[in-house]
C-alpha cells in the first residue's frame, strides 16, 4: 500500500483539497448571484419579452457570447492584472475566484435565460393580467416557475467550476489540479494524478446527486 | 360598461402590418354575458386582450365605466386589471404554487390584504368553485375541470366586475365544459359579474350567452341577442356556425331534397310556442300536408326553441304559412 503511494503526502492533499472546496465555494456563489440577473436581464430584454429591447440584448448576448468563447486557460493569464487589482493576487485560492466567476458567469446566465424560456409564455401573462407589476413578474412567477430548470443549471455550472477550478492550477492557483500538475504531470507522480483525480470524480458526483435531489425536491409538474 | 369605439389592431409582420381587427364599434352591458365567436384568426383573442390591454389597440378607445383604459398610466392599468379576472384555455396556473397559493397570488400581488384576510377569502373561493378538499394540492395532481375551477376562483380573487373568458372550455370533455358553463353562469347571476367569452363553439355561446357578436376577418360579421343571431342567421360566418353545431352539410341537404315534392320551408319557434302543437292544427285547417325533413327542438341559455324544415303539399300552402306566422313563427322559404 504505502509502495504503491510513496510519493504522497496525505496533508498536501488535504490542503489541496480544501482549497478547491473553497474555490468552488465562493466562485459558485458569486456566479450564482452575478449570472441570475444577467440571465433574468438576458430573457427579459429578448424579443417578444417585457422588457424587450433589441440593443440591448444584442449587446449583452455579444459580450456573454465572447466570454464564453475564450478558452478558460487563455482567459485566466488575460485576466492577471484584473484579478491582482480585485482579490490582491493571481495566485491561491483567492487569485482563482475572479477567473472563474468571469469565466461561469455568462454560462450560467444563459441556463437562466433559457430555463425562464421554458416557462409558460401563458403563466406570464395571467399573472400579468391579475395587474403585477414587472417586478412581481420575475420574483413571483417567473423565478419560482423556472426554480427546477435554474437548480439544474447550477448544476452543470458547480461541475464546470470543478474542472475550470482543475485548470487555473497552470497559473498557480492551487487546489487538486494544482498538484495533479506539479506532482502529478511535471514529477511523473502517477500515484498523486490518480489520487487527485479520484477525488475530483467523487466532488463531481457529490455535486451531481445534491442538484438532482434539489431539482426533484422542487418539481412540481 | 365595457365599450369599444373604432378599434383598429394591426401587427407588424417582417416588415407589413397585418390587420387583426377592424373597426370595431360596439358595447357590452353591465351585468351581462357576452359571447364571441369566431374561427382561428379571426382576431377574437385579440379582441378580448383589448379589454385588460394585454394587447393595445393601434387605433381607437377601449372604454370600461366611463374611462378610457387606453390612457391609463402604468399604475392605473394595473389598478384596472385587478378589476379584471381572466380564464385562459390551458388555465396558466402557476405549477410552483398549490391550489390555495394560486387563489391567493392575486391578493398577494395587490398587497393590500392582511394573512387571515387572504385565508378567509381563499377558503370562501374553494368552497364556492368546490374544490375545499383538494387546498393543498399542485396543478399537476388535478383534472382538467379541476383546474379551470381553480382558475375561476383565481380570477374572482380581487372581487373583479368582469370575468374575460379565453376559450375557457375548448380544452375540457363536454360533460366538464356543461359543469364549467353553468358555474360560470351561477356566478354571473350571484355576484352580477360580467362575462365576456370568447370561443370557436357556438354550443357554448348557445348555452350561456345573452347576446352574441360574430367575428370574421377582424369585423363584427352580426351581433344581437343569441337566439335571434343563430336562429335567423345572416351572414355566411354565422350559418356556418350554425350549420356546422348541427352537422349538416348544406350542399348535401339541397341535394337530399331533390326527390322531396312540394314546398320546402324552414320553420322556426321560439318559447312557448315550441312546445304548442301549432304545426298539426294549421294543417288540419288549411287541409295541407306536411313531412318534417329535418328539425332539432333545443334551448337557447334558457329559451326553448324549435327549428324544424318542412315540406307542405296539397290544400293551400299559402293559407297555412300565413296561419303559422301569425302565431309567432318565422319561417324561411327553402325551396319553392
Amino acid at each position: 500500500m504505502n509502495a504503491l503511494f510513496a510519493n504522497i503526502d496525505w496533508s498536501d492533499i488535504g490542503q489541496a483539497g480544501l482549497d478547491t472546496l473553497l474555490m468552488l465555494g465562493g466562485s459558485l456563489l458569486f456566479t450564482l448571484l452575478l449570472g441570475l440577473p444577467l440571465g433574468v436581464l438576458l430573457f427579459l430584454t429578448s424579443k417578444r419579452q417585457l422588457l424587450a429591447q433589441p440593443v440591448v440584448y444584442g449587446l449583452l448576448s455579444f459580450v456573454v457570447n465572447i466570454l464564453r468563447s475564450v478558452p478558460f486557460v487563455i482567459l485566466l493569464i488575460v485576466m492577471i492584472p484584473f484579478t491582482v487589482f480585485i482579490a490582491g493576487t493571481s495566485l491561491g485560492v483567492a487569485g482563482a475566484i475572479p477567473p472563474l466567476v468571469v469565466g461561469a458567469t455568462p454560462f450560467f446566465a444563459r441556463l437562466v435565460e433559457t430555463a425562464l424560456r421554458e416557462v409558460d409564455r401563458g403563466i406570464i401573462e395571467a399573472t400579468q393580467a391579475m395587474g403585477a407589476t414587472t417586478t412581481q413578474i420575475v420574483l413571483r412567477a417567473l423565478l419560482p416557475e423556472a426554480l427546477p430548470g435554474i437548480l439544474a443549471g447550477g448544476t452543470v455550472t458547480a461541475i464546470t467550476l470543478v474542472s475550470y477550478a482543475a485548470m487555473s492550477g497552470v497559473i498557480g492557483g492551487g487546489g487538486l489540479g494544482d498538484l495533479a500538475i506539479r506532482f502529478g504531470y511535471q514529477r511523473f507522480q502517477t500515484d498523486v494524478m490518480v489520487v487527485t483525480v479520484l477525488l475530483l470524480l467523487i466532488l463531481v458526483q457529490i455535486l451531481q446527486t445534491i442538484g438532482d435531489k434539489l431539482v426533484i425536491h422542487f418539481s412540481r409538474r | 360598461m365595457i365599450e369599444f369605439k373604432q378599434i383598429h389592431k394591426s401587427y407588424r409582420v417582417a416588415g407589413h402590418d397585418v390587420p387583426a381587427l377592424n373597426g370595431i364599434d360596439f358595447q357590452i352591458g353591465a351585468g351581462e354575458i357576452f359571447g364571441i365567436i369566431g374561427h382561428s384568426g379571426a382576431g377574437k383573442s385579440t379582441l378580448v386582450r383589448l379589454i385588460n390591454l394585454l394587447e393595445r389597440p393601434s387605433a381607437g378607445q377601449v372604454i370600461i365605466n366611463g374611462t378610457d383604459i387606453t390612457a391609463l398610466d402604468a399604475a392605473g392599468l394595473r389598478a384596472q386589471r385587478q378589476r379584471i379576472g381572466m380564464i385562459f384555455q390551458h388555465f396558466n396556473l402557476l405549477s410552483s404554487k398549490t391550489v390555495a397559493q394560486n387563489v391567493a397570488f392575486p391578493l398577494a400581488l395587490a398587497g393590500e390584504h392582511g394573512k387571515a384576510q387572504i385565508k378567509a377569502r381563499v377558503a370562501a373561493l374553494l368552497a364556492r368553485v368546490g374544490l375545499t378538499e383538494h387546498a393543498d394540492k399542485y396543478p399537476a395532481q388535478l383534472s382538467g375541470g379541476q383546474k379551470q375551477r381553480v382558475g375561476i376562483a383565481r380570477a374572482l380573487a380581487t372581487e373583479p366586475q368582469i370575468l374575460l373568458c379565453d376559450e375557457a372550455t375548448s380544452a375540457l370533455d363536454p360533460q366538464t365544459t356543461q359543469a364549467v358553463l353553468q358555474l360560470l353562469a351561477d356566478l354571473n347571476r350571484e355576484l352580477k359579474l360580467t362575462i365576456v367569452l370568447i370561443t370557436h363553439e357556438m354550443d357554448v355561446v348557445r348555452r350561456i350567452a345573452d347576446r352574441v357578436a360574430v367575428l370574421d376577418a377582424g369585423q363584427v360579421a352580426e351581433i344581437g341577442p343569441v337566439a335571434e343571431v343563430f336562429l335567423h342567421p345572416q351572414h355566411p360566418t354565422t350559418r356556418r356556425f350554425v350549420l356546422e353545431a348541427e352537422s349538416v352539410d348544406e350542399g348535401e341537404q339541397v341535394d337530399d331534397y331533390a326527390h322531396v315534392p312540394g314546398r320546402i320551408v324552414r320553420l322556426t319557434f321560439t318559447g312557448d310556442a315550441t312546445y304548442q302543437p301549432l304545426l298539426g292544427a294549421v294543417a288540419r285547417d288549411a287541409g295541407v300536408d306536411f313531412s318534417i325533413l329535418a328539425g332539432r327542438i333545443d334551448r337557447i341559455k334558457d329559451t326553448p326553441y324549435g327549428q324544424l324544415t318542412v315540406a307542405f303539399t296539397g290544400g293551400d300552402v299559402n293559407a297555412a304559412l300565413q296561419q303559422l306566422a301569425a302565431r309567432g313563427l318565422s319561417i324561411e322559404e327553402v325551396r319553392a
